[in-house]
């Protein structure tokens, strides 16, 4: 059966690239993209770094005299780093990413933040995830606004899939579906023997265990239906870490070809208010190497063409340090974005350590342009209805 | 004029004394078992049913103690603080054993209050408990120390429903809380916020109600405010503490932590912050704003006394609303210790307990950030809800739960049970005997409750807050039960 809505979307797809080819200055020529086909068959695999991830010890502005300064006992040692270029340099728990940087698939987008910065870690990622101003409350997340309105839902398994933390964050609202999994094939398993109630209790807090029993038994169906016949098998192996173990399960879920447009984990916390060394080196270290694996496992599998890996997390940290070998909560912080799609390369400008407004760092990227970025180019989708603005064409995709 | 006034007051009060009191259906019964317990069991709502509303409300509010009836773990034997000696220490396999006893300790205090909400006389003291553990959190990932943990937990249950202004003051210095937000680490030289940014945050005022500033400065009063390593008890440490002029909220002066929150708890902000959480806990997800302007008055003019705020939620037309019946979701632990009271289901061990809490996303004494469990309907996702139906079947079966004491006989208390409690026996710690009977789970409760059994009516009518959502019609006794707790029904209070 041929579903129309396919047909409109390839249509639409034709006529967006038509579109943004005559927007495209000259000698610009849309022609020598071999990145991989927008489109929502594409997956974005988001990383919450809970807790406010500590910029500045993630990229490090290593050259920078003041870096060392501000941070007596948690700057790392320039020796220890990997050097990106003459000013930057990343964490030594990130060189399994190097592969990827020296191969243009990893994008450094530095000094992402928004306007009136809020601290409170509840509120600041609310905006995070609904992709609001600083002091406007939207009920949705940001993802479930946008996948709603986009064709195909009959054949999705859920607009998301969340390993780790149960926050649906971007997924919540809208009426989007989101299926949070323990390990994938725990699921799948116990999934397929529930079976969805018929009634619709007008009772909001049974409408919603109903609901949620309902996506229960359809993702059971839709993946019982994938796994008949030969396993699809993901032979990488993933560290022992609790990111190494989400990262291995979406591995999993991608590998059935399961749609699902969204996957979310998350590592932390990185709330590190005292000896941020130990933990936040370990976090970072967890991190680069679940991220390598997730990468291989997705070139073993032949799905990284349709990947693309974004981190987000709800601010950054103060750039000078505590009493007590710590940080207190941030502002501007770097936001990764991992894949075959993406432009490689540094974006956006490393915020200075001396112009500070409060203590803390300036923004030059506004977060949403980076959503917007991935809604244009990543799924050709109009980021103007969801985000509520044009945004900078940031170009974070080949 | 001020005669005139009391004479008013007077009337009123006699008018209210004077309205018929109905008794309460056992539909009304159950709601308030429900709401102020876990489960409700028949001789509970018999109980129940003679009274009217707000003799119901003063019964159970009356039955709040303040001691557990459980004693405590073995671990609160030991000498404590025993950490210097395990922080100077640089034998790596030292540190390795101490944290895995430690870890050991954590799953025995886990236990050890599963065994209490089980055996309490008083669920709605531990209900409360629960209250405060999810409002001022402190967590074992972070503390470290489950004997700081275990007396926080008794600081809350000495506070369940007396003043908020006594519980606040006593939290800011409670040790467990002094290392959960790094109280210990905030010093004169370069403060650290965390305590004062979750104390205006979370614990009173309520997010966008305050500056950056105010946090800055009320960091700079809670200065100092230490434990002390060699006795683990609260110390103030003078030489730590910037005793300079502040201005927290408006006010300026030299401040300490003490003053911070007291400024605070003048802030009629801090009221409704709170009338509006106790509304969330008992009432509904949707506090309704006029209602919480008026209930938060009540808090604020006695001076935080929290039984008066909670006897007046829980009188309030809403409360007792048709539409309120089953619009809560109940939490991990109300599912769990609930249908263990509601069946009376024998336990010898309570340890189980540990990680059916942690499937359901509520490991006690672990919430997962500083806010707490989110509750609502957080606590139902597709993953959560798997898990609730497999281990509700498993409590039924008995399945992981050893044979009860006394060889699968009920405890003598068990089927009668007090009016509020009927508090049952468990034991915390790991007491399998080998080659024991195999654990009953909930075939005492069909034999001994016949009629229920056959019903399926009357046992929705006990154990659902709402009407089946698939009606388990034509089936009885043990099947029929396993249905109605399978039911999404059986998810809301």
């Amino acid at each position: 059966m041929t579903d129309p809505s396919l047909t409109r979307r390839r249509f639409l797809e034709g006529a967006a690239l038509l579109a943004l080819a005559g927007a495209l200055p000259a000698g610009c020529a849309v022609a020598p993209r071999t990145g991989p086909q927008a489109s929502l068959n594409n997956v974005l695999v988001l990383v919450e770094l809970n807790g406010g991830n500590d910029g500045l010890n993630t990229v490090v502005p290593f050259a920078d005299p003041l870096y060392a300064k501000l941070r007596p006992t948690l700057a790392l040692a320039p020796d220890s780093l990997v050097k990106l270029d003459t000013q930057s340099a990343l964490h030594p728990g990130l060189a399994p990413l190097m592969t990827a940087w020296n191969g243009g698939e990893l994008a450094i987008v530095q000094g992402v933040g928004y306007d009136k910065p809020n601290l409170s870690h509840f509120r600041s990622i609310e905006i995070w995830e609904s992709a609001s101003d600083s002091e406007q409350i939207l009920p949705d997340g940001w993802l479930a606004r946008v996948l709603v309105q986009q064709p195909g839902a009959a054949r999705r398994l859920a607009e998301g899939a969340v390993f780790g933390r149960p926050s649906i964050g971007p997924l919540m609202g809208a009426n989007a579906r989101a299926v949070l999994m323990d390990s994938f094939h725990n699921f799948a398993s116990k999934a397929s023997k529930v079976d969805a109630p018929a009634a619709k209790p007008a009772n909001p807090a049974l409408a919603h265990v109903v609901r949620t029993q309902g996506e229960i038994a359809r993702a059971g169906d839709i993946l019982a239906a994938r796994l008949q016949g030969p396993q699809p098998v993901v032979k990488t192996t993933f560290p022992r870490t609790g990111i190494g173990g989400q990262f291995g399960n979406a591995a999993r879920l991608i590998a059935t070809g399961a749609d699902v447009p969204v996957i979310k984990v998350s590592a932390g916390s990185f709330d590190t208010h005292t000896y941020e060394r130990n933990t936040h080196d370990r976090l970072i270290t967890e991190l680069g190497a679940a991220l390598a694996a997730f990468r291989l496992a997705m070139l073993e599998t032949g799905n990284w063409q349709r990947v693309t890996v974004m981190t987000y997390s709800e601010f950054g940290r103060r750039p000078a340090e505590n009493s007590a070998q710590g940080t207190d909560h941030g502002t501007a912080a770097p936001q990764f974005l991992l894949g075959p799609g993406v432009r490689g390369g540094f974006h956006g400008a490393a915020p200075s350590l001396t112009d500070l407004s409060d203590s803390n760092m300036k923004h030059h990227v506004d977060f949403r342009d980076i959503y917007a970025s991935v809604l244009r180019q990543w799924w050709n989708i109009d980021p103007r209805p969801a985000l509520q603005r044009n945004g900078a064409d940031l170009r974070l995709f080949v | 004029m001020k005669r005139y006034v009391i004479a008013t007051l007077l009337g009123l009060a006699a008018a209210a004394v004077a309205l018929p009191a109905h008794a309460l259906s056992p539909d009304e019964a159950r709601h308030l078992l429900l709401r102020t317990g876990f489960g409700a069991t028949p001789q509970q709502i018999r109980a129940l049913e003679p009274m009217d509303r707000a003799r119901a409300v003063r019964t159970i509010l009356d039955a709040t103690v303040t001691e557990a009836v459980t004693p405590p773990p073995a671990f609160m034997a030991n000498t404590r603080p025993d950490w210097p000696a395990h922080y100077r220490s640089t034998d790596e396999e030292a540190k390795m054993a101490f944290n895995k006893a430690r870890d050991a300790e954590a799953v025995e205090l886990k236990a050890w209050w599963y065994a209490e909400m089980i055996a309490t006389p008083s669920p709605f003291t531990e209900r409360m408990v629960l209250f405060w553990h999810n409002h001022f959190t402190s967590s074992m990932d972070k503390v470290r120390h489950t004997d700081l943990l275990f007396r926080q937990n008794a600081l809350f249950r000495q506070n369940t429903t007396g003043s908020f202004r006594t519980l606040v003051h006593a939290v800011a210095k409670d040790p467990a809380m002094v290392r959960y937000l790094d109280s210990q680490a905030n010093r004169k030289a370069a403060p650290n916020e965390n305590f004062a940014r979750e104390l205006l945050e979370l614990y009173t005022l309520g997010e966008g109600r305050y500056s950056e500033k105010d946090i800055r400065e009320a960091a700079r009063a809670f200065t100092g405010w230490h434990m002390n390593d060699t006795d683990g008890q609260f110390r103030f440490n003078k030489g730590q503490h910037d005793d300079g002029v502040k201005t927290v909220l408006g006010k300026t002066g030299k401040f300490d932590g003490g003053d911070v929150i007291d400024i605070i708890l003048a802030r009629p902000d801090t009221a409704v912050f709170m009338t509006a959480k106790l509304w969330r806990e008992f009432v509904s997800d949707t506090p309704d704003a006029a209602e919480v302007s008026r209930l938060a008055k009540i808090y604020r003019d006695s001076d935080y006394d929290t039984r008066a705020v909670l006897e007046a939620i829980f009188a309030a037309p809403a409360f007792w609303a048709a539409e309120q019946r089953g619009a809560l979701i109940k939490s991990p632990v109300e599912l769990l210790v609930g249908t263990v009271r509601s069946f009376e289901i024998p336990i010898a061990d309570t340890t189980p307990f540990v990680e059916y809490g942690r499937r359901l996303r509520q490991d006690i004494f672990n919430p997962p950030n500083v806010k707490g469990w989110p509750g609502g309907t957080w606590w139902i996702s597709t993953y959560t809800l798997l898990e609730r139906r497999e281990v509700v079947l498993r409590l039924l079966n008995g399945s992981d739960l050893g044979a009860a004491p006394g060889s699968g006989g009920m405890g003598s208390n068990s089927m009668g049970g007090s009016a509020m409690g009927g508090g049952m026996t468990a034991t915390p710690a790991a007491t399998k005997a080998p080659g024991a009977a195999p654990a009953p789970g909930i075939a005492l409760w069909v034999d001994a409750h016949g009629t229920l059994a056959a019903s399926p009516e009357a046992a929705a009518k006990l154990l659902l807050a709402a009407a089946p959502v698939e009606p388990p019609v034509g089936k009885a006794g043990r099947t029929m039960i396993e249905a109605l707790v399978l039911d999404p029904a059986y998810q809301v209070k």
